[in-house]
Formats: structure tokens, sequence, C-alpha cells
């Protein structure tokens, strides 16, 4: 990845921003979102300083966690999140790399066979890429190919999904990539109870996690309860989260995309049109298909959302799922996948905003499932 | 080719003291100048650079458009007779452990003549062989065993060397229930936890970036260790090699990258693989303690890395060790090389520069080895082989659930669910899922 563009995402983040807080509903969605679902309690903290507080904790608990990427360490992250980590812990346990994904990436494998664990930053998980044949060939199976032989405790880390105004290449999730790879675990968190637990879990996890965190969440707060401040506090891989619950209609969701189903639930039961579930995925794979399951029984319709692109993504293996379980034969409607559009993302801002679902398109698309039935014309 | 390289080769002396200090290690390059002259004029003058990307250069008011470097030279301890051509590079070593050596060579010979067999007539899927390389052998017997092994593929005679023994090796291509790897992997994908090798992975120059992170995980524990990571000049074209060197350079990795330049990667020539002096000059390039050794002198890869070791180890440095050699045999299975290479060709390097021949000859000279104890290691051998051989044929495949398992340190649902499925088919329909051949489930 050539360094000059790494640099203007970079130098570009502030005015991102800016832009954002003016013309994006995010922030206000998200802190909608923790007015009306979170955990109660009296601490926010944003998903940056969670994933930061994860980070010190367990580099605290275990010697052999330390973290390596591009920027870690003197700049403290390129998105910040590593701050602070190298004055505490040095440069032998936050270490700087050259510009080359699969070096580092490779390196960092390496070390986790010889008993490290290593934590592998992504300046972006547009640039992992380059080294997704370390991820996929060597972390994800060698645990397998050695019979067992060796282990691969490794965390891979990076915002990954749609950001804001930095085009194609730097605006893809990769959550169907990984997700399909046996031998990897995915997570995806939403919020920053889900960063902290999610990141601390990923790093005690004896076998390669990978993390899709989102940049437009890092400077996002929610509040924290007191378990989630404490430094044992671990959210379990594979299992999904019940956000809020509701009778008439689930909607599954996972990373940013959980703000947007949280805020349509809350518009459509103040307009006193439905009772809305809404799942926040947090896991990728393995995928708590039993925790989608059970609130399909129970409210008989079910939509998918998500920032990635529809073809074989996160909601069409929801869909696949659902089919081949006994919650089928729950449906009163079909399963619908709200998804990011199925082109390459565009940089103008107008066309942007297009290709990304949010709260008004999940609303409408609800409205629609409630209002069709299986079998009728 | 051949010719050529021998020629020059043997023109090299080297000088014992500098042998003794750092042999053939070139800490930094000579350069060819087209203005050597008019720079030694303005000597005096010469102001360092203040860019914080090149250090030691200095200002300079000719223009110099530069090509080439000069060529690093090729260590070598022993002519193509194994007649040893400097008396102070004489080998100071045991008979025992020279003809350990040795035996190792013949036996790995003795192994691949019978397993290459074994997959022409389908008895197993995949085999290479090391013919014409086996002198890498000496490379091994300069590690620790406890020094971590990363290798490309074409390494079993390092394995044996620390102890693999040939139920071990013949376990791994039968995939039986005896194979480490659960059967798993391809046939000659060894790995052993207990040996320090490192299981083998397929696709090309992964291993050594991960080299580095393990030669990385040596230096934090404090161990006087350090990682042997092998490949061939081929792989040295992926972005996996380049991005290796330069962070093992940069993050002072203690790790020996050993390439096995043999002239093709499958059908490609070297001479087309890269245009420059060879693997060498990059790790010059990298800021890296580099060593181009004759790969068929096995005293030469033995001394070479024996010095890298040192480096790697007490200084913390990453070294590159570039050993020129010749692939006797195809590169795999799959492969036929007579469609790149003419049989005179291989012929010609089997007879004049023959790493098996270079030692037995050095062996000869010193009275440790003569044609009864060769005849006699070869069929005892021979003999061994076989045994363990149909042994390994005749052993049960693993168990079925071990498909399931070792994806995760535990079963995941999904898998669970895959399992049980299976089961339940296998107890169905037993007539169509033959299982007699793999080993019963408790």
């Amino acid at each position: 990845m050539s360094s000059m563009l790494k640099k203007a995402i970079v130098v570009s983040i502030p005015s991102v921003r800016q832009a954002l807080a003016r013309s994006n509903p995010v922030l206000a969605n998200a802190l909608l979102a923790k007015r009306s679902y979170n955990s109660k309690g009296g601490v926010e903290m944003t998903v940056r300083d969670a994933l930061n507080a994860a980070l010190e904790e367990e580099m605290t608990a275990d010697e052999k966690v330390f973290l390596m990427g591009e920027e870690v360490g003197q700049y403290n992250g390129a998105y910040k999140v590593s701050k602070g980590l190298l004055d505490k812990f040095g440069p032998k346990r936050v270490i700087d790399t050259p510009i080359t994904e699969s070096g580092f990436c490779g390196l960092a494998v390496g070390s986790a066979f010889a008993g490290l664990k290593p934590v592998c930053e992504f300046m972006t998980w547009n640039f992992a890429m380059q080294a997704i044949d370390q991820i996929v060939n060597s972390a994800a199976k060698t645990h397998y190919m050695s019979g067992g032989n060796v282990d691969c405790p490794i965390t891979f880390r990076g915002p990954n999904g749609a950001a804001a105004g930095v085009a194609a290449q730097h605006s893809q999730c990769f959550a169907a990539w990984y997700g399909s790879v046996p031998g990897l675990k995915v997570v995806s968190p939403w919020n920053s109870e889900d960063a902290k637990g999610l990141l601390k879990a990923a790093i005690r996890d004896p076998n390669p996690v990978v993390v899709l965190e989102n940049e437009l969440m890092y400077g996002v707060s929610f509040p924290m309860s007191e378990a989630a401040l404490s430094k044992d506090f671990v959210v379990e891989i594979g299992k999904a989260k019940v956000e809020k619950e509701g009778t008439d209609v689930t909607i599954v969701a996972h990373s940013r995309s959980v703000g947007f189903a949280l805020e349509a639930a809350h518009l459509l039961e103040k307009e006193g049109i439905c009772s809305v579930e809404v799942i926040n995925l947090r896991s990728i794979r393995p995928l708590d298909t039993e925790t989608i399951i059970k609130s399909v029984k129970k409210t008989n319709r079910l939509v998918t959302v998500e920032g990635g692109w529809p073809q074989y993504g996160v909601g069409s293996e929801i869909c696949a799922q659902i089919m081949e379980s006994e919650a089928f034969d729950h449906l009163d409607a079909p399963v619908v996948r709200v998804t990011g559009a199925d082109v390459p993302t565009p940089y103008a801002q107008n066309l942007e905003t297009f290709a990304f679902p949010d709260t008004d398109v999940i609303v409408r698309v609800v409205k629609r499932t409630l209002h069709k039935k299986i079998g009728a014309n | 080719m051949y010719a050529r390289i021998t020629a020059r080769a043997l023109a090299i002396t080297v000088p014992a003291k500098a042998v003794k200090a750092a042999p053939a290690i070139a800490t930094s390059a000579k350069t060819f100048s087209t203005s050597v002259s008019s720079m030694k004029a303005d000597k005096k003058e010469r102001v360092k650079v203040h860019f914080p990307g090149a250090l030691d250069s200095h200002f300079s008011q000719v223009l110099e458009i530069r090509e080439k470097m000069e060529p690093i030279d090729t260590f070598r301890v022993m002519d193509t007779d194994g007649k040893v051509l400097d008396p102070a590079l004489e080998p100071d070593v045991t008979e025992e452990f020279a003809t350990k050596i040795y035996k190792d060579m013949l036996t790995l010979n003795v192994m691949d003549l019978i397993l290459y067999e074994a997959q022409r007539q389908g008895r197993i899927s995949f085999y290479m062989t090391n013919a014409g390389e086996e002198a890498y052998i000496g490379s091994a017997a300069a590690l620790e065993p406890e020094d971590e092994i990363f290798g490309q593929y074409r390494e079993a005679g390092t394995l044996l060397y620390r102890g693999f023994t040939l139920d071990q090796f013949m376990n791994q291509c039968y995939s039986n229930d005896m194979d480490l790897g659960k059967g798993r992997q391809m046939p000659i994908h060894y790995g052993s936890k207990a040996l320090h090798f490192q299981t083998i992975s397929s696709p090309l120059a992964t291993q050594l970036p991960q080299a580095s992170g393990a030669a990385y995980a040596i230096k934090r524990s404090g161990k006087k260790n350090c990682v042997m990571c092998y490949f061939g000049e081929g792989a040295a074209s992926e972005g996996d090699f380049h991005a290796a060197l330069n962070i093992a350079a940069t993050t002072s990795a203690p790790v020996i990258f050993f390439c096995r330049n043999n002239g093709f990667a499958i059908s490609t020539p070297a001479s087309e693989q890269y245009k420059g002096d060879g693997i060498a000059s990059r790790g010059v390039g990298y800021g890296m303690h580099t060593i181009r050794v004759d790969g068929n002198d096995l005293w030469a890869v033995y001394k070479a890395t024996q010095e890298a070791r040192k480096i790697a180890v007490e200084k913390h440095k990453p070294v590159l060790i570039e050993a020129m050699t010749y692939r006797i045999g195809h590169h795999s299975t799959s492969d036929d090389s007579s469609a790149y290479r003419s049989k005179k060709e291989v012929e010609d390097w089997k007879r004049h520069d023959n790493p098996m021949v270079r030692m037995r000859k050095w062996l000869e000279s010193k009275g440790w080895w003569d044609e009864a104890r060769e005849n006699n290691h070869k069929s005892q051998q021979r003999t061994a082989v076989l045994k363990a051989f149909a042994a390994a044929e005749k052993r049960p495949k693993p168990k079925v659930s071990e498909m399931f398992n070792d994806v995760y340190d535990k079963l995941t649902p999904n898998l669970l669910e895959q399992k049980k499925e299976l089961e339940e088919m296998l107890k169905k329909y037993p007539e169509h899922y033959d299982t007699s051949n793999f080993t019963k489930e408790n």
C-alpha cells in the first residue's frame, strides 16, 4: 500500500469527522442508541478508549501480549487506539513496523507459532489484503495442518467497513471474507462494551481472531457498566446479544449497523407500528444461529442489516441458516437483507450516502416486511 | 554454465586470517564506479548528507548512474574432488561427526529413491527429492538442536540430521494414524515440535516473515538460539521475501535466511528469475550480513552457517546465506525437467560437481570411509527404509473424527453439528461409506 495513501487517510480524519458531525446521522444515532437501550452505568467511554483499555489491560496481565503495526508506537496509532502504550510498555512490546503488511503480519504469525500472543494492527483492513495469505493460509490453518501441534494465538485488528469520504479502496467490509474461513474466529463490535470485551476475549483466545472495528465508531461514546469497567470483563466470542427485546420483527445487525437498527426500532415503536427485537451479532464466526432462531420463532419476521455487499454476505449466510433450520416454518414473511449497494464505494458524498443502509431504509424495509406474507401474491 | 562457475570459484583463494575473523562476510559492498579518480580527487571536501534516509552517503558533483555492484564471491573449502584448497580451512571435526553427516546424506538419497518410485507407482500422491543439494545438511550440522527451523519443502535432510526417524517420514507420506500431522497435509509437509521444525507451508515464501517473528520471540526470551529459514531463489521473487528481510533487519531478529539457489524455480531458470547478482546482493541492500557459498561443498556450507549463527545469536542480527547449487532431480513428482533442460546438462553436473562425491572423497582422504562402508550403509538403509515403508503403508488412516479436531482448540457449534451429521450418515449407509481402513473411534 502506498504510504501516500495512508497518510492521506490519517490527515483527512479530523475534517471528515467535522463533516460527519454536520451531515451524517451517525453520532446522533449512536447517542440515541445509548440513551435508550444500552447498559445502565455512570461512566461513558468512547469505542477508541475501550479498545485502548482492552489492550492496556491484556498487556499488563500477560507479558506475552505485544502490539505491532504501522504507526502504533510513536504516533500512538493512526487512529490513536494505541495511545500511551509505547510509554507504558516500551518498544519491545509496542513495535512500529515498516510499511509491509505481509512482512509484519507474517512476523506476528511466526511469533505466535513461537509462543507469543501478538496483536497485529492493520491501519485499516483494506491494507490487510496484502497479507491475507498469512491470515488465511498460515494463521488459520497451521493448528489443523500440524495435527494440533502448533498453536497460533494471534489477534488481527483494525478498522473495517465503510469509512467516510475515502472512496472504494478504503470503504469495504471484510466480514464475509474472513467469516468464511475455518480456523479463524471473527468478531465485529458495535459499542464500547463490545469493543473492550471482544478485544480482550480475542487476545485471550488460543485461536487466531479477526477483530473488525469501525473507524466511524471510534469517537462515539457509550456508557460502560460496572462490570465492563473491570479488568476481568470479556464478551464471549460466538454469542450474539439481544440489544432490545420485541415481539413483531427481528433485526439482526453487526458493527455500526446495530446503531441504525436500534434507532429504526425506536422510531417504529414511537409511531406505534410494531415492536422490534434487535440482535447485535457481535461474532461473525462462530455465528450464533441459536439466538437468531429463537428470536425468529418468537417474532416470525426477520430483517438483516449490514454495511457489506449483498452477494455472499453476512445477511445471505443468515438467510441460508434460517432456511435450513426449524425457524423457517415460523416465518410469516420472507427474510429481507438490507446491505450496502453492490458497487465499489463512490467518493462523492451524496453517492456515498446512497451506498449504505441507514435508519430510514431499515424503517421502510421493516414496514414492508410487516405487510408481506409467505404465499401471498 | 557449469564450467564457468567452477572456473571462477576455483580461482578464489581465501586468506586464512580473514576466514578466522569473518569469512567472506561482506559488510559493505565495494563498488564499480566510472569516476573513481575524480571522487578521490575531491575526497577532502566530501560532505556527508543530512537526509534521514541515507546517513552514510556523501554529496558529489559527479552524476553517477550505477548498474552493478562488484559480484559477491562464492566461498568454498573443498574443490570438486573433495580436496581442501587452503590447509587453514581444514575442518576441525571428529570422524563420528563427519561420517554421521555423510551417512545422513546417503540415507536421504536412498529414501528419496524409494519414495519417488512409490509415487510413480501411485502409492503416495506426491514427492520431492533432494538430489544435487544434499550438502545443505551441512547447515543443519552447524545449528544447535533448539534452533527453530522453517523449511520450504526440500529440506528433509535437516530433519533426518536432527533425528526424525524413517518411520516418522513414512508415516507422514502415508498420512496414517501415526502421522504427527494426523493425515492433514500432502506428503513431505513434515513438521516436528520436538525437533523444532515448523510444519511445512505450501504457499511459497510465507515461512520467511514467520521466521523473523519466531526469531523475535527467541530474542525476547533471551535464549541463545536463532531461527534457520530455508527457501529457493524462485521464492525470493515473492513479496514475502522482501518483506521478511526488511523486517528482520529493522527488528534485528536473530534469523539466518538460507537460500538454496539451485538454478531453477520448477522450469524457470535463474537467468529469467532475476537480473542482479543472485540473491546475495539483496541482503546487502537490506543492510544485512551476507554470505555466498558453494552449496555443493558441505564444509563450506557448514562453516558459513557456523559463522552466520554466531552473528545471529551473539549480535542479534539477521544473516543471508546464498548457497549456489544445482537441482539434479525434477522439481517434484509433478514435473519432468527434460522439458526445459537437457539430460546431458544434468549428467554433467552429477559427474563433475556432486556434493556426495566431494564429501565422500574428503572422508576417504581422511581414511574414514571406503567402498565397503559405502555399500554396507546403503544396503542397510535400503532395508530399513523398505521396512518402514511397508509398515507405514499397512497402518490404518487416522480416525474419521480427526477431520473436525484442531480447526480450533475446541469444537465450535457448527463443527459439532457437521460431526454429528457425518456420524449419522456413516451409521445409516455403511455399504456406501467404507471406513474399514480408518482407525476405530473410541
